[in-house]
C-alpha cells in the first residue's frame, strides 16, 4: 500500500488512470455487469480523439506560458469537411482526402504562427482570430453539405480488433511516437528547454522560431487528421463537429500533468485523462442523468481535479 | 503625431472608420432609428466586455462569460421575473462565485484558461437546467428600462457612454483602481508594497460578475426571452472588444473606454457593415477575426516605429 502511494505521488499522471478506473467500476456495479466491455471499447474509440488533439496541444503549451492553441475546434471542423469532399464518398480517394485534411490542418497552424511572429500577439489572441476566419471559412465551404464518408473509410474508423478498436491501437502506437519524440529527440527536448526559459534556449543556440512553427505546424496537422477520421467516424462532418475539443485538449493535457507554465509534459497521462473524461459522460449517461446535470457535474469535476492538482508550484 | 498617440487612438479611428463605411453605402442608417437598431445589440457587448476586461487586467482570461451571461439570462427571464427576491438572490450567489474562482485561481496558482473553461461548462449547465427549452419572458421593468427613448441622443450610444464613463472612473481614476491595474502589471512590487494580491484577483473577478449580470440582464431586455445558449458567441466578442480597444495581454494595461469602442466595432461590423455590403452572413464571424488581425497588424507597425 505504502509502495503504491509513492508510485503514485512520484507519478502524479497515474490518478487520472486510477480515477477512471473508479468510474468503470462504479458504473459496471451500477449495470450489474453489464456490458462493461463494450463500455471499455466506446471509452478508448472516444477517447483516441481527444488524445490526438490532446498530443498537439501538449507540445503547443508546453513552449512556455501563453501559448496555446484555440483554433483546434475550427481546425477540425474545416478539416473534416476538406476531408469529405476530397473524398467524395469514392474509398479509392480515401488516402487523397487524409493528406488533404492532414494539409489542409498544418496551414492553418503554420498560418497561426505566422500571425504570432508577424504581429507579435501572444498566441491566445492570434489562434483565436484564425479560428473566427477559419469558422467561417468552413461555414461557407461545408455549407448545408452534409457529405457522407466513402464506406470503406467509414468502416475502418469503426474497425475493432477483439474489442479494441484498431484507431485506439493505432493512437496508442503514435502516443509512443510522440513520447519518445518528447524525451529522446532533439526536438522534444527542445520544446523543453524553449518552455523553461525561451531566452536561455535561444542563447544557447537552439532554433527556437523554427521549433515552435513545428510544433503550432504539427498541433494544426493533428487537428486536421482529426477532424477527417471524426468525420469517418460519426458518418458525416459538420461544422460543429470540433467543438467540445477546445476544453477536452486543454482539460486533458492539465489533469494529465502537463505544467501550465510550460517545460513539462506527459504523454501517459493525456491518455489517463481522456478516458476519465469519457468515463465520467459514460457513467453520467449511464445513471440517466440530464443533459443540463451532466454538464454541471463534468464542469464541477474538471474544475475540482484541476483544483486539486494544483498549478505552477 | 507620435506611435503612442496613435496606438491611443487606434480604437476610435477603427470605430470611426466602421461607422464612415456604413454612412457611406447607407446614409439613412446614420439617424437615432437606424443607431438603436444596429447599436441595440452592442450594450450587452460592451458590458461583457468589460467584464473581460476587468479579468484581463489581471492577467487572467476568462472563456466562461459568454455562458455566464446565458445563465443569467435565463435567471432574469424565469426567477427575476416569477419571484424577484430569488432571482436577485441566485445572481448575488454568481457573482459571489466569480469572486470565489479569483480566489481559488490566486490561491491554488491555477491557469485561469482551464478553469473558466469547465466553469462554462457549470454555467451553461445551470442555464440548461433552469431552461431546458427558449422560453421565459422579461421582467416588465426591464423590459421599459431597455427600451425607454432618450431625447436626441439613441439609448444605445447613452449607455455606451456611461458604460464607458463607469469604468473608466473606476479603474483608472482611483487609488485602489490603480491597485487593481498594478496587480496585472507588476504583482511582485505590489505584493511587497503591502497589497494584498488575493484581494486584487477577488474584487477583478467580482467586478467581472458584476458587469457579467448586467450583461445578461440588458441582453433579455432586448431579446425579451431567453435561451441557454444565448450568450455562447460573447466569450470571444469579448476578448476581441478588450483587445481591439488597446488592450494588452500581459502587463495589466487595458483601456475601459476603448474596449467599449472595441465592442461597438465589433458589433457594428459583425453584423450592419457586412448587410450594407452584401456579404452573405456566412462570413459575419470572419470579419471579427479580420478586423481584430488587420488592427493588430497596425499596432504591431505602428509599435516597431516605437
Amino acid at each position: 500500500m505504502t509502495s503504491l502511494l509513492r508510485t503514485l505521488s512520484a507519478k502524479p499522471w497515474l490518478w487520472s488512470f486510477l480515477g477512471a478506473l473508479v468510474l468503470w467500476l462504479v458504473t459496471v456495479a451500477f449495470t450489474g455487469g453489464q456490458g462493461g466491455g463494450g463500455m471499455l471499447t466506446a471509452a478508448l474509440a472516444l477517447s483516441q480523439f481527444t488524445v490526438i488533439v490532446g498530443i498537439g496541444q501538449m507540445f503547443v503549451i508546453t513552449l512556455g506560458p501563453g501559448n496555446v492553441d484555440l483554433s483546434l475546434p475550427a481546425n477540425i471542423g474545416l478539416a473534416s469537411a476538406v476531408a469529405m469532399k476530397v473524398m467524395d464518398g469514392n474509398d479509392s480517394m480515401v488516402v487523397l482526402g487524409l493528406v488533404a485534411a492532414l494539409a489542409c490542418g498544418a496551414a492553418i497552424g503554420t498560418a497561426n504562427y505566422a500571425l504570432i511572429r508577424a504581429l507579435r500577439i501572444p498566441p491566445i489572441i492570434a489562434t483565436l482570430s484564425a479560428s473566427f476566419i477559419i469558422e467561417s471559412a468552413d461555414i461557407s465551404y461545408g455549407r448545408g453539405l452534409q457529405i457522407k464518408p466513402p464506406p470503406g473509410f467509414a468502416d475502418f474508423t469503426n474497425l475493432q480488433l477483439l474489442g479494441v478498436p484498431l484507431l485506439a491501437i493505432l493512437t496508442i502506437v503514435f502516443s509512443i511516437c510522440a513520447g519518445i519524440a518528447l524525451q529522446r529527440m532533439v526536438y522534444g527536448r527542445s520544446v523543453l528547454a524553449i518552455g523553461q526559459n525561451m531566452r536561455a534556449a535561444w542563447l544557447a543556440g537552439l532554433p527556437v522560431g523554427r521549433i515552435r512553427l513545428l510544433t503550432y505546424t504539427l498541433s494544426g496537422a493533428l487537428g486536421g487528421i482529426d477532424g477527417a477520421l471524426l468525420a469517418g467516424y460519426f458518418r458525416g462532418a459538420n461544422v460543429d463537429i470540433g467543438n467540445e475539443y477546445l476544453l477536452a485538449s486543454l482539460a486533458v493535457v492539465v489533469i494529465g500533468g502537463t505544467s501550465v507554465a510550460g517545460g513539462k509534459a506527459n504523454v501517459p497521462g493525456i491518455w489517463g485523462a481522456a478516458l476519465f473524461l469519457v468515463l465520467l459522460l459514460t457513467m453520467l449517461n449511464t445513471f440517466g442523468v440530464s443533459a443540463g446535470l451532466r454538464m454541471l457535474i463534468t464542469g464541477l469535476v474538471i474544475v475540482g481535479v484541476i483544483a486539486a492538482a494544483g498549478g505552477r508550484e | 503625431m507620435s506611435a503612442r498617440a496613435v496606438r491611443a487612438w487606434l480604437p476610435a479611428l477603427s470605430f470611426a472608420l466602421v461607422v464612415g463605411a456604413i454612412a457611406w453605402l447607407n446614409p439613412r442608417a446614420i439617424s437615432y432609428l437606424g443607431f438603436n437598431l444596429m447599436l441595440n445589440l452592442a450594450v450587452p457587448i460592451a458590458l461583457a466586455t468589460i467584464a473581460q476586461m476587468f479579468v484581463i487586467a489581471g492577467n487572467e482570461l476568462d472563456l466562461s462569460i459568454g455562458p455566464f451571461v446565458g445563465f443569467v439570462g435565463c435567471v432574469t427571464a424565469t426567477w427575476l421575473r416569477d419571484s424577484p427576491l430569488l432571482g436577485a438572490a441566485a445572481l448575488i450567489a454568481a457573482i459571489a462565485i466569480y469572486a470565489a474562482l479569483g480566489a481559488l485561481i490566486y490561491r491554488r496558482s491555477l491557469p485561469s484558461i482551464v478553469v473558466t473553461l469547465g466553469m462554462s461548462f457549470v454555467w451553461l449547465g445551470l442555464a440548461i437546467l433552469l431552461l431546458p427549452k427558449p422560453g421565459g419572458k422579461a421582467p416588465d421593468w426591464l423590459l421599459a428600462t431597455v427600451g425607454y427613448q432618450p431625447p436626441w441622443i439613441p439609448l444605445p450610444i447613452l449607455a455606451a457612454l456611461v458604460i464607458a464613463g463607469v469604468a473608466h472612473f473606476g479603474l483608472m481614476r482611483t487609488s485602489y483602481g490603480a491597485i487593481l491595474r498594478g496587480s496585472g502589471g507588476n504583482p511582485a512590487a505590489l505584493a511587497r508594497a503591502g497589497w494584498s494580491l488575493l484581494k486584487t484577483k477577488v474584487v477583478l473577478f467580482a467586478l467581472a460578475g458584476c458587469f457579467g449580470v448586467l450583461s445578461g440582464m440588458t441582453l433579455i431586455g432586448i431579446t425579451t426571452s431567453a435561451d441557454a445558449n444565448i450568450g455562447s458567441g460573447y466569450t470571444l466578442l469579448a476578448i476581441a472588444g478588450v483587445i481591439l480597444g488597446g488592450g494588452e495581454f500581459v502587463g495589466g494595461r487595458v483601456s475601459p473606454v476603448g474596449a467599449v469602442m472595441g465592442a461597438l466595432t465589433m458589433a457594428l461590423a459583425a453584423s450592419p457593415l457586412l448587410t450594407f455590403m452584401n456579404i452573405p452572413p456566412d462570413w459575419q464571424v470572419a470579419a471579427n477575426g479580420a478586423i481584430l488581425i488587420i488592427v493588430l497588424a497596425v499596432r504591431a507597425l505602428v509599435s516597431t516605429r516605437e
